[in-house]
């Protein structure tokens, strides 16, 4: 269930070696940020920000861009405690450290298919750290021969997978009025105000609306 | 623009401590604070609507930002998906549509 992803995971952990290499980052600055903020799209948003050279200013603009885009795991957190509630805290909240959108949707497929068992979303959260640290090394290292992911059409593959997840979970006229609604608030927001918080505003107006809609 | 022969510079390295410790709070926090909030079903409910309300919500912009690559392959892959329930088809075909459309169509 996680080899969809991995074409694209591969790709994009190699693109932010590159990035961070171009944006003069030392090998350990750049490994240890990749590997220990884990949070893909959130990397390139700081990078963009960062000036090349550190300074407090950059520092909070660099923070301050990775929390907005990074709001949305409150949502999908939120979203896990049905399953991990009765989970010991010694395990889950080690195991949050991995939560991506990736293993996220992942989990949740599987919950809608009827799997109890957590392993599958602390396993392919595993998984995608491994794979996400490794293979940002040779992008790191070979920066100057990485072209455009466009171009193969990797930066499709999260999009596409997560509207082929989005498929299963439809059920009825709950998830109609739920999806109508959580689409119209993020698509006005996003004309708004642009960049990513139309994923709270939809998300939560979308949860609300399933909540009260009628079964 | 280089730290020269040093292996980090100090301040980055802080700068990379708050990152990583934001990040994390934010992955850990909604989970929390959904253990303070008692799960009656009406919760319970809103839960189960939030990953389908999230996945539409992330969706859509980068349908409407990507132009028509992006539309139709997202298109394929949720019709791959309803006809063969396969994700990795689904994506497959998505992404073979998008190069194919940008490498040879002109997009």
């Amino acid at each position: 269930m996680c080899i969809p992803m991995i074409p694209g995971t591969l790709a994009f952990a190699a693109v932010f070696g590159t990035v961070a290499a171009q944006k003069g980052l030392t090998l350990l600055e750049a490994t240890l940020m990749n590997s220990f903020v884990f949070a893909g799209v959130s990397q390139f948003v700081a990078m963009e920000v960062y000036p090349g050279t550190i300074s407090w200013t950059s520092l909070l603009a660099m923070v301050g861009v990775m929390s907005a885009v990074n709001l949305r795991m409150l949502l999908l957190g939120a979203s896990l405690r049905p399953w991990l509630g009765n989970v010991p805290p010694s395990q889950t909240y080690p195991a949050l450290f991995f939560l991506t959108d990736i293993n996220w949707v992942i989990a949740l497929r599987e919950y809608a298919d009827g799997e109890r068992d957590w392993g599958v979303f602390l396993g392919s959260g595993l998984f995608l750290w491994s794979i996400w640290s490794l293979a940002f090394f040779p992008g790191f290292m070979f920066s100057s021969y990485i072209q455009d992911p466009r171009v193969f059409g990797l930066d499709v593959v999260m999009p596409a997978f997560f509207i082929a997840l989005l498929i299963p979970l439809w059920k009825g006229k709950r998830q109609t009025i739920s999806w109508m609604i959580a689409g119209s608030a993020a698509v006005v927001t996003w004309s708004v105000f642009g960049g990513y918080w139309g994923i709270l505003t939809g998300a939560l107006s979308g949860a609300i609306a399933g909540a009260f809609a009628d079964e | 623009m280089n730290n020269g022969d040093a292996l980090a510079d100090g301040l980055f390295l802080f700068a990379i401590l708050c990152m990583v410790t934001t990040t994390y709070a934010l992955r850990a926090s909604g989970y929390w604070i959904m253990g303070r909030v008692p799960l009656t079903p009406r919760v319970r409910r809103a839960l189960e609507s939030l990953p389908g309300a999230i996945i539409v919500s992330t969706i859509l912009p980068i349908a409407l930002q990507g132009g028509i690559p992006v539309a139709v392959c997202l298109v394929v892959s949720a019709l791959t998906m309803a006809i063969v329930r396969k994700d990795f088809v689904a994506v497959l075909f998505a992404v073979l549509a998008a190069a194919a459309l940008r490498n040879f169509a002109g997009f």
